[in-house]
């Protein structure tokens, strides 16, 4: 068991795919086998010696990306154990497919960030980008467990398709807010963009400042005062996010209605 | 042993395996959450024929529940299981659900799951929502006054049932007092209860019947009124004997809340016609826990 840390040679200039390095592929092997597993960057496969620095530390099974590149896809991909932490940016498909383990970029990450997740906590300190926590094109199950907190701002169609699980989003989130959403919590501290909750079917948005319209298929259900908000609210500080504090009164619209209708927008008051 | 004039008998109290839940009503006000507890712990003083033997535990502060609301925590105990599940179920269905503003939560997490909510949710008949909070499911429900929130299951732990001892007093007012007076210090215990109406229980019984059809009957040893008319265990200045019955989660927990309890009773004395504490218990037969009177009060 080991901690490997990574730090790039030299800027990268094509995208690469550090799908392997994640803390169980790593866990049984010498730093030679390391430096030996090869890697896609852009049309050419390279070893990882020749693109990282790296060093073998004693401790929990982890990863650090020192540095980080907003070309770094696919960080902790499939992972199920460990820890990876990314010092900066990070590039598209992060924590695609995770399931299990802990997840933490201190920049913004790319596309399709925890894309069709089970398990597992993903932390983004800056910004994620369009399909955070969605499936990926052509499939129909996005992200159906674990919980991703986005400290900035997140793009359009956040939770495509997700099924289970907890997105939280500190900052602002761009259209297409859940949609397609089977089930599963959203939250959104910041403003979100047009057609919130577009063909979900069920689940919840949690928004803390009111969309510029509330999509005609979604139906109001009135202003109430919901017993298990504060239960889920409280559940947010130990995911990591202690932005959205303790609220209970919301308006309540049900929908889509176009779809399922089961979904809801709970727009705190 | 005498403790402040009060004889303690050399004798022991038995008790037998039970399995348990906790459960955590809370509501608006404590005033509701007592009204849904005290239905769900209702009728519910002996497994013999309630099915279960339940309890209201102690008040909770919002700060000790889970949506920090006032509320109060209840035991509920049956011989196994599968009895245990449905009186849960059958209890938190007719019980809590109907009453207004309640909210129902597992207060063990522990052993094998029995339902909560599990499929009381389909009483939402098709709008009721689930939501996965920190690695456990909850149900919201819809009801006419808002939303029920429920835990999907409750965990079922080995318990300890049939804890007890015998007050004998002077006269009925001050055996009732006295068992007052015990219930009081029990209650500060957790994680037991007192089933019986008040904690209190005055008819208490005996294995077998000279009818045929009856398991029970009344335990003519201590009936007063019986001195002359059977082999009597009183002696003649006894004219009241009232039982406390105690379930509790271990057999520590009886055991301290049977010295708490025995304490204030002995603390009342002789001068307040409290004269023998005495113990149920049949022989060995009943179960595996013994609770000898002198050993717990040593």
């Amino acid at each position: 068991m080991s901690a490997v840390t990574f730090a790039l040679k030299a800027a990268l200039r094509q995208r690469l795919d550090v799908s392997p390095l994640i803390p169980e592929a790593l866990a049984p092997l010498g730093p030679d086998q390391i430096g030996a597993i090869p890697l896609q960057y852009g049309n050419r496969t390279l070893a990882v010696d020749e693109l990282f620095d790296f060093e073998v530390g004693q401790g929990d099974p982890g990863v650090i990306f020192r540095g980080g590149s907003e070309k770094l896809d696919y960080v902790g991909r499939g992972m199920t154990q460990g820890e990876i932490r990314v010092e900066g940016p990070a590039g598209a498909y992060v924590g695609l497919q995770m399931k299990g383990g802990r997840l933490s970029v201190t920049g913004s990450v790319g596309l399709f960030c925890a894309a069709e997740m089970r398990r597992g906590a993903i932390l983004v300190e800056g910004d994620a980008g369009d399909w955070l926590g969605g499936a990926l094109p052509g499939n129909r199950k996005g992200m159906a467990g674990g919980s991703v907190v986005v400290r900035g701002c997140a793009g359009a169609r956040v939770g495509d398709h997700m099924r289970r699980g907890v997105i939280l989003i500190e900052g602002d989130a761009g259209e297409y807010l859940g949609s397609r959403m089977v089930a599963g919590t959203i939250a959104v501290k910041g403003r979100v963009g047009a057609h919130p909750g577009y063909a979900m079917k069920r689940g919840t948005l949690l928004l803390f400042s009111a969309p510029g319209s509330v999509p005609p298929t979604f139906n109001d259900c009135g202003l109430h005062t919901l017993g298990f908000l504060p239960l889920l609210l409280r559940s947010f500080v130990g995911l990591g996010s202690s932005a959205f504090g303790i609220c209970q009164r919301v308006q309540r619209y049900a929908g889509d209605l176009a779809a399922n209708g089961k979904g809801e927008i709970l727009i705190v008051q | 042993m005498i403790i402040n004039g009060v004889a303690i008998d050399d004798t022991f109290a038995e008790a037998f395996p039970m399995k348990a839940t906790r459960v955590i009503i809370t509501a608006l006000n404590q005033r509701w959450a007592y009204h849904a507890a005290n239905a769900m712990t209702g009728f519910a003083t002996s497994v013999i024929a309630c099915g279960c033997e339940a309890g209201i535990e102690r008040e909770l502060d919002p700060a000790d529940t889970p949506d920090g609301r006032p509320g109060v925590s209840a035991l509920i105990f049956a011989m196994g299981g599968k009895g245990l599940a449905k009186q849960v179920e059958t209890r938190a269905g007719q019980c809590v659900l109907t009453s207004p503003t309640s909210a129902l939560f597992a207060g063990i997490h522990d052993g094998d799951k029995i339902p909560l909510g599990k499929n009381l949710r389909f009483f939402g008949d098709g709008f009721q929502i689930s939501k996965q909070i920190a690695g456990r499911r909850y149900w919201r429900i819809p009801v006419m006054d808002g939303e029920f929130l429920c835990d999907e299951t409750t965990g079922v732990v080995p318990a300890v049932g049939g804890g007890n001892f015998l007050i004998l007093a002077e006269s009925q007012a001050q055996a009732l007092a006295a068992c007052e007076a015990a219930i009081a210090a029990m209650k500060t215990v957790p994680n037991v209860i007192m089933p019986f109406p008040g904690g209190v229980v005055r008819s208490g019984s005996k294995v077998g019947s000279r009818y045929k059809a009856l398991n029970a009957s009344t335990n003519d040893a201590f009936c007063p009124t019986l001195k002359g008319q059977t082999v009597t265990a009183l002696s003649p200045e006894i004219e009241s004997v009232m039982e406390i019955v105690i379930d509790g989660l271990s057999d520590q927990d009886i055991r301290r809340a049977m010295r708490l309890g025995i304490e204030a009773v002995c603390a009342l004395g002789a001068a307040n016609g409290v004269r023998r504490i005495s113990a149920g218990n049949y022989g060995g037969k009943l179960g595996p826990f013994l609770f000898p009177l002198r050993e717990i009060m040593a």
